[in-house]
């Protein structure tokens, strides 16, 4: 067995390298701190490679570029932060409507609006779901160490291409510069998904083609099959439509793909949860200091146990109701005002206090401040 | 040379998509029609052409033709395009933008591309106004010349779309008009030809809102205009100022080389040592390699 290859490695690298494991050939961004390292090190990167790396004039023009890449063949991704996601929104509902795999990391900081470029926060949860215009079911990953921003960025090409669809990767100030030991895995250790080919002659294609899994196999252009898209409603041959059976059935299929495929998109991970009556519910780099908080709050004997989303959307909700069934208690821990918290009151049934700690001054959470609202919660 | 119904017969969808969406006595249809013309002229393989697209009249022309064709957000058909072209070097690109959703919300886009030279033809219709909302001014609005929105005369100045895209780097432009369809024709051909950012503006008629709106008349009037207002580049050089006051220059009025961005973009990733994208061709490698 070869030697493992361990290196020290900021967030925003791991990414990088992340992606070109995951085999990226297109880049298009735009600066933006606190992602901007990703854009450097696969501006230096890509073309060793044979990829190609642009830097676009704005994020409205990044995501075009990704998505017109991806059609025509391209692994594509794009980073940016909070502003720029901001407007990344229109055609990232685009990429969704004519369902086109890409990559969109959000490397979170402070907001509303311009906000605090240089400081953590997870304020974007919301936005990564319901940022875009009309009915919207994305998946949204979320990484908590340096090792998981490697693994997750494949996974984002891997569930983008699997499912025809955009998948955003929410990152934050803290992971994206950070450093932390990571074991590169060999590339025979890592999986590529890629999107599935039609076999039918370009006669018969339908680039929307209607699947039993809703998810369509996709040519790409210059293959022969010449199909048209569009972010009109339109019919399964790609064309606008204005039947009432026909958008319903489009509308029906973007949110089938990913709801009825729930169980494979949706990831956690779980810590004490087996005669936990208290829930701490955190993701991404809160997770940390929740994980940290459980296990004092254990030392202390207080029944707690650790929920931590993986996919934010769809949101785990299926586990988590099932963990919920004996928890009296459930704290949600966010660094924003409150986002995810709506989801858990959404499942809780009223046996089950949900309360929520949050951070929003451009710190982290600390384990102690969960430890105290554990010990506040709990009469 | 092909006749009119075997590039009827080649380019155009056939299923569904007919009666098209614009006017009758619109411009644009005539616009598509000497692109196609010049398309069947270069006997380029239409497996091999992409056709972008943002919002507006112009904007629905993509779902006609036969080539891959991307239908976008509005004004952002160029960006689209770039994406399309850097992975696939070696497929035609060829955006159709109107004159508002290429020159004001994707206008950003336009000079980019024009800087970068990146090998796209663009086809802007620039019909003075925005058709497809119902006759707002546009950034090509002439002054003191109504719209919806400038219902007291438009108090703005329109863009010159020939200085705009050589002061922003573009390496061919030509004007023609829907009038001047055979002209066109050859225009469109030579931009298509060309490598590197081209454009075409191709001034075309919206007597539907612009031409009531102003009074100018149905379409064959406003098509007339344009035949007795239009004056080639090359006849204008001959004459004064004073002659070609208010005149359409039309022809090839820029035609320059410069380094082409797809291209200098594969020879660094040759120069980098990385391999050739698995997509292309042998034969294109090699050329790639030789050039
Ligand atoms: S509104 Fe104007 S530009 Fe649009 S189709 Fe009618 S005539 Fe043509």
């Amino acid at each position: 067995m070869a030697e493992d290859n361990i290196k020290l490695m900021q967030g925003n690298e791991a990414c990088a390298y992340g992606a070109l494991a995951a085999g990226v050939t297109f880049f298009g961004g735009y600066p933006i701190t606190p992602s901007t390292e990703i854009a450097e090190i696969l501006s230096r990167e890509m073309p060793k490679n044979g990829g190609r790396f642009i830097q676009m004039e704005d994020e409205i023009a990044s995501m075009a570029a990704i998505i017109g890449a991806s059609v025509a063949g391209a692994k594509s991704m794009t980073a940016t932060s909070g502003p720029g996601f901001s407007l990344m929104q229109e055609n990232l509902g685009y990429a969704y409507m004519t369902e086109v795999p890409c990559v969109v990391v959000d490397v979170q900081r402070g907001g509303p609006s311009t906000g605090l470029p240089t400081k953590v926060a997870q304020a974007d949860t919301m936005q990564a779901k319901w940022g875009t215009h009309g009915d919207f079911f994305p998946i949204v990953l979320a990484a908590s160490t340096i090792e998981d921003t490697y693994h997750m960025t494949i996974k984002a090409f891997n569930l983008a291409e699997k499912y025809r669809t955009p998948v955003t990767l929410l990152l934050d100030e803290v992971l994206g510069h950070m450093r932390e030991k990571i074991r590169i895995p060999d590339s025979s250790e890592v999986e590529i998904v890629n999107r599935i080919k039609p076999t039918v002659p370009p006669e018969w294609y339908q680039h929307f083609e209607l699947t039993a899994t809703h998810v369509s196999p996709m040519a790409n252009y210059g293959e022969g099959y010449r199909f048209h898209m569009t972010g009109l409603t339109h019919d399964p041959s790609g064309f606008p439509t204005a039947k009432p059976a026909e958008i319903k059935e489009k509308l029906d299929k973007l949110k089938s793909k990913i709801m009825q495929n729930a169980d494979d998109i949706c990831a956690y991970s779980e810590e004490f949860l087996d005669d936990a009556h208290i829930v701490v519910i955190a993701y991404g780099i809160t997770a940390r200091a929740a994980q940290q908080a459980v296990r004092i709050a254990r030392q202390r004997r207080f029944k707690v146990g650790l929920f931590q989303p993986i996919t934010i959307w769809p949101f785990p909700e299926k586990r988590l109701r099932k963990i919920l069934e004996n928890a009296d208690l459930a704290i949600v821990a966010e660094l924003n005002q409150g986002q995810l918290i709506h989801e858990v009151r959404k499942i809780a049934k009223t046996k089950t206090r949900v309360v929520g700690t949050f951070r929003y001054d451009g710190e982290l959470m600390t384990p102690m401040q969960i430890v105290d609202k554990i010990k506040e919660a709990h009469r | 040379m092909s006749t009119a119904s075997t590039i009827v017969y080649n380019y155009l969808r056939s299923k569904k998509k007919f009666p098209h969406v614009w006017c009758p006595g619109c411009g644009i249809g005539i616009v598509m029609g000497a692109l196609l013309r010049s398309m069947a002229d270069l006997e380029i393989d239409k497996n091999n052409v992409v056709m972008v697209s943002g919002i507006g009249c112009t904007g629905r022309m993509p779902v006609y033709c036969d080539f891959n064709t991307l239908h976008t957000t509005h004004g952002r058909a160029i960006a689209f395009a770039t994406g399309v072209k850097i992975a696939k070097p070696n497929m035609k690109v060829i955006a159709v933008v109107g004159d508002g959703d290429g020159l004001a919300i994707g206008g950003n886009h336009f000079i980019h591309a024009a800087r970068r030279n990146i090998d796209i033809t663009t086809i802007l219709v620039n019909n003075r106004i925005y058709g497809m909302t119902g006759g707002q001014y546009s950034p090509t609005t002439p002054w003191q010349k109504i719209g919806s929105t400038a219902p007291h005369g438009n108090v703005e100045h329109p863009f010159d779309i020939c200085d705009l895209a050589k002061g922003s780097g573009a390496t061919y432009f030509a004007r023609g008009t829907v009038y001047h369809a055979t002209q066109l024709q050859v225009l469109i051909k030579a931009a298509l030809q060309k490598k590197g950012f081209s454009v075409v503006e191709c001034i075309s008629n919206c007597h539907t809102l612009y031409g009531r709106l102003n009074r100018e008349g149905s379409a064959v009037k406003m098509i007339q205009w344009m035949k007795e207002n239009a004056i080639n580049a090359k006849v204008a050089e001959k004459k004064s100022p004073e002659e070609i006051e208010g005149k359409i220059l039309t022809g090839e009025l820029w035609n320059i080389e410069r380094p082409e961005y797809t291209e200098q973009y594969e020879r660094l990733i040759e120069r980098l040592g990385g391999k050739p994208p698995a997509e292309e061709k042998p034969e294109e490698k090699e050329e790639a390699v030789t050039q």
